[in-house]
């Protein structure tokens, strides 16, 4: 079963990377990026069974990053938006050359 | 001295080795560059004045100020004033040298200058007879003409400058005669060079006399190379470059004749004919002529072109060794003296025909110590030291007088041309005697210091013609005829500058004529001086055949053969050497036959008759005015006055493919190519960093892609490789 | 049971995964998220990994998500119909490039069996298996958490502090 849910954490992973490419609108790119988290998630929690308590562990942490993350993340959308009334990432381009 | 330590010399037959302690010799070196700092002091504060007015809008004259002569000023004291200290010491040290009967040379080591592999030099000096009498021309002329330097240079802004570059020049040239080993000679060697450059372009303002300047330091560093190549050779083969270990090793380690021997000396001929100025080198004297008179009279008469004779003299072990090289050198001495001789016949500028002159009779020198008479080369080194020098400076009276009367008439006539003087000798007496006096002697007129020195060589020449298995006997031959020739020439072209400045009508312009005027004492007290060496100086070495002859006064002469015997510690070994190799020079001149004594009172008659012809020949002729001369001489005369068309054949052979390979280099390979490359990689780094800037777009997407892009590459590695 | 359990909760997770990539409006993208999420705790229990299962469902689908969803509300997003969802050219890379990565992925992770990583997978599994028997689903974790990993842990704290620190500091209208 750890072949079929480490491939499983991987299409999801390659899913969350496509959301992140192919979308604008910042919170479903934020949401993308927390569903490879999960994949990756997941490949720890399957990888525990075999390896031992501390691949659970790691998931801990990753769950309390992904937390921060998220409160700043969302916060910074906040902000971006009440200057740009949107939040298409096509138009924060500022950051260049 | 406690640190003195003395390296054992040339072996001697004799037991006795007396002791004798060198007074204070490095102080003989230090007080021309104490000279130096302080008149450089003095220089620097008058040029920062000089230029802090020249900022401010108004004009600095360093005379207004107290009405105080320029003469009355520190230079004046400092400058003469360390030469003639530094004169009373080598004297001193000669008087000790003299008691002692010194057979080896003296080491004094200060300190080690250099430690690296197995080379070591250090600064020390070495004092023996031949370093001696170099000390002593070097100090005691030098002095003189510190002191007329003082007269000549008394209206020139730059007047402590001057000081300070001619005290700098005696302290290298001290350096260069004392040190004890080729790497102190090639010190002072590059100082005097140096301070050679700066003293001919000295008016800096002028653009030609600062080209002359750098002409004069480019063609030395020509002959340099030849040194330092020689040094490089001696190294390898001997492991020091010091004089004592050099020459006492010499015989053992190179081969007589061999290739090693002869690439050393021909490199060391390079280097001596860069200095002294011997074809094909010469072209940069006669341009040197454009420093201040007494510069030219100091440096480019009695010391710094006599260096290239010094090491040839201070090498004469190696030179005996080499047959061949010898021939060289006397065969390049003797080609420059009849070149140079040649030349002198068709110049007008006073200047040049003694530059020529000089040139000339360096090569007598090489010829001399070509032909193995080393002490020879060194007598006529030191006779025309004083003679020289006395005619530099004589001319240089006459320039200052020419240039003060023409100054004072607001003529703008060549002051040097002689074209332009004439009749001169009413009006500065004693300037006209002792130039006559230094003219017969150069000439070779008996009794005069000239006769003894340049009779000398030309005897030996013929001597080592005949010597019963020298491969080179014919072409001594041919060099001691040239050298009667020359000898000849000599007389013809000296009594020609005499003639056209000091006899016949006067051509100085009219209104100029009032305000000639004889030199201040300050100036011809030095001239008198040298005068009397040029008559005296030559009695220190009356060869034996003629020492007992009338021509000897039949031996009252004293000090007959003096510097001979002087010199034998030092040249000793190189004699044995030669004599072994040859056998023994001949007691007559080749194809005719003759003794020393017939050839010298033969040659002495042949220069009076030529003098004397030649006041006859030229007196009555009318001379024109240089502005009005103006038809260029054709035929032999017009490729003489071409100075030989030396300077027009290194242009078109030398000058210009070099200027056109650096244009070539400049416009193609610097240009094109190397600013090519440049230009393309900066083009190309920019042309790819907009490529790759193409990739920052500012937007989330793109980098998340890119990201992607990163991760797969590294990912596929991982996994596939 | 257990494999068609992981299939259901598989197929699940995919097509929540598919319908937050896919969904035009944010609040059914929030929607699909919170299945995906509820899905792969649901393979967490498999296994065997309890109190993960647990923080997953409470922490992930219920608080961030449900933060997620207040934002979406707050900035009134759920309007904006505009397509969002990049085409053409650029999301055809996309695909290649997703593509390229999964097969990459997907070469590295098949040959994975029990025995293809470090450890026995057998006497692994079963020594946890004791051990939540012995001190609960909860304190598997927290014993090591709390003595090999504990500065990890405390760091883990401040850096929760931080961010909500951030967060405020952030979020807060300039005045």
């Amino acid at each position: 079963m750890l072949a079929y849910a480490l491939l499983l954490s991987a299409a999801l992973f390659v899913i969350g990377t496509l959301g992140v490419i192919v979308r604008r609108n910042a919170i479903i790119i934020f949401l993308s990026i927390e569903l490879q988290l999960n994949a990756v998630n997941l490949a720890f929690v399957a990888l525990s069974r075999y390896t031992g308590i501390e691949g659970q562990l790691f998931v801990f942490f990753v769950m309390t990053v992904a937390a921060a993350e998220a409160a700043v993340g969302l916060a910074i959308i906040i902000s971006i938006f009440r200057h740009y009334k949107t939040v298409n990432v096509d138009r924060f381009n500022l950051l260049k050359w | 001295m406690g640190f003195a330590a003395s390296v054992p010399g040339p072996h001697l037959p004799v037991q006795e080795v007396a002791q004798w302690e060198p007074v204070l010799p490095g102080l003989i070196i230090l007080l021309p560059l104490l000279g130096f700092v302080v008149n450089g002091v003095l220089a620097l504060r008058s040029a920062a004045r000089s230029s802090a007015a020249l900022r401010s809008g108004t004009e600095w004259d360093p005379f207004a100020g107290p009405a105080r002569p320029r003469t009355h000023t520190l230079p004046t004291w400092v400058g003469p004033g360390v030469m003639f200290v530094a004169f009373v010491l080598a004297l001193w040290n000669f008087a000790g040298m003299y008691g002692a009967e010194l057979h080896d040379p003296v080491v004094v080591r200060y300190w080690t200058w250099i430690v690296t592999g197995n080379l070591q030099i250090d600064a020390a000096i070495q004092l023996d007879q031949l370093s001696m009498i170099m000390m002593l021309v070097v100090t005691g002329v030098g002095f003189l003409i510190h002191v007329f330097s003082v007269g000549y240079m008394k209206d020139d802004t730059g007047y402590p400058r001057y000081f300070a570059y001619l005290n700098l020049f005696v302290f290298f040239m001290l350096v260069l005669v004392m040190g004890a080993g080729y790497a102190m000679m090639f010190i002072g060697w590059e100082g005097v060079g140096l301070c050679s450059y700066l003293l001919i372009g000295y008016w800096f303002t002028d653009r030609e006399k600062s080209d002359a300047g750098k002409k004069a330091f480019i063609v030395n560093r020509i002959g340099d190379l030849g040194f330092l190549l020689a040094m490089f050779l001696l190294f390898q083969a001997f492991g020091t470059l010091d004089f004592g270990p050099v020459f006492e090793g010499a015989e053992g380690r190179l081969a007589a004749g061999g290739a090693t021997v002869t690439a050393i000396t021909l490199l060391l001929m390079l280097g001596a004919a860069g200095k002294s100025a011997q074809v094909p080198l010469h072209v940069w004297l006669p341009d040197a002529m454009a420093g201040p008179t007494p510069v030219s009279a100091l440096i480019h008469a009695a010391t710094m072109v006599t260096a290239g004779v010094y090491m040839v003299a201070r090498s004469s072990v190696l030179y005996a060794l080499a047959p061949t090289s010898q021939a060289v050198v006397a065969g390049v001495g003797v080609l420059t003296a009849l070149l140079a001789a040649t030349i002198a016949l068709q110049q007008h500028d006073i200047k040049k025909v003694l530059a020529y002159s000089t040139v000339s009779q360096l090569g007598f020198m090489f010829l001399g110590a070509g032909v193995g008479a080393f002490t020879a080369a060194i007598f006529h080194l030191m006779t025309h030291a004083f003679f020289k020098a006395l005619l530099f400076l004589g001319a240089g009276a006459v320039i200052h007088a020419m240039h003060h009367a023409l100054h004072r008439a607001d003529s703008h006539e060549d002051a040097q041309d002689m074209r332009n003087m004439g009749g001169l000798k009413d009006r500065m007496r004693i300037t006209w005697v002792v130039m006559w006096v230094a003219t017969l002697a150069i000439a070779g007129i008996w009794p005069l210091a000239g006769f003894f020195s340049k009779d000398e060589i030309i005897w030996y020449t013929a001597a080592w013609a005949g010597a019963p298995s020298n491969p080179f006997g014919t072409l001594y031959t041919v060099y001691w005829l040239v050298a009667l020739v020359t000898a000849m020439l000599t007389a013809f072209y000296m009594t020609r500058l005499m003639v056209m400045t000091f006899h016949g009508e006067s051509r100085v312009e009219r209104n100029a004529r009032p305000h000639l005027h004889e030199a201040p004492r300050v100036m011809w007290v030095p001239l008198a001086i040298l005068a009397v060496l040029s008559v005296f100086g030559g009695w220190v070495n009356v060869p034996e055949p003629l020492a007992e002859s009338f021509l000897g006064l039949f031996g009252a002469l004293p000090m007959s053969e003096w510097l001979h015997h002087w010199l034998e510690p030092v040249t000793h070994d190189a004699a044995a050497i030669q004599t072994a190799a040859l056998g023994e020079p001949a007691y007559g001149a080749p194809l005719v036959g003759g003794g020393e004594f017939a050839w010298a009172l033969a040659s002495t008659l042949a220069a009076a008759v030529v003098v004397l012809a030649a006041l006859r020949a030229l007196g009555g002729r009318k001379y024109v005015a240089a502005a009005r001369d103006t038809a260029a001489p054709g035929g032999l005369r017009g490729i003489l006055a071409n100075k030989w068309y030396f300077d027009e054949v290194f242009d078109a052979g030398i000058v210009r493919p070099v200027l056109a390979a650096s244009r070539w280099c400049w416009k193609v390979v610097d240009a094109v190519l190397i600013d090519g490359f440049v230009n393309f990689v900066g083009n190309f780094t920019r042309l790819a960093g907009w490529t790759v800037s193409l990739f920052q777009t500012g937007q989330a997407n793109t980098y998340a892609f890119v990201l992607t892009l990163g991760v797969l590459l590294v990912l596929g590695a991982a996994v596939f490789l | 049971m257990t494999e068609i359990l992981f299939v259901l909760f598989a197929v699940v997770a995919l097509g929540g995964a598919f319908g937050v990539v896919l969904s035009r409006t944010p609040v059914a993208s929030l929607l699909f998220m919170v299945a995906t999420l509820a899905s792969v705790a649901g393979i967490y229990v498999l296994f065997e990994a309890h109190f993960l299962a647990a923080i997953q469902v409470l922490v992930y689908a219920g608080a961030i998500m449900v933060l997620f969803l207040f934002v979406i509300m707050l900035l009134n997003l759920g309007h904006d119909y505009r397509a969002d969802l990049k085409y053409g050219l650029w999301s055809l890379l996309a695909l290649v490039v997703a593509g390229l990565t999964a097969g990459v992925l997907g070469q590295a992770f098949w040959g994975a069996s029990d025995t293809g990583f470090r450890g026995d997978g057998a006497a692994v599994a079963a020594a946890l298996d004791a051990a939540v028997r012995e001190q609960g689903a909860a304190g598997v974790i927290a014993e090591p958490l709390f003595t090999d990993y504990v500065v990890a842990f405390e760091l883990m704290g401040l850096l929760l502090l931080v961010a909500i620190v951030a967060a405020v500091v952030l979020a807060k209208p300039k005045t």
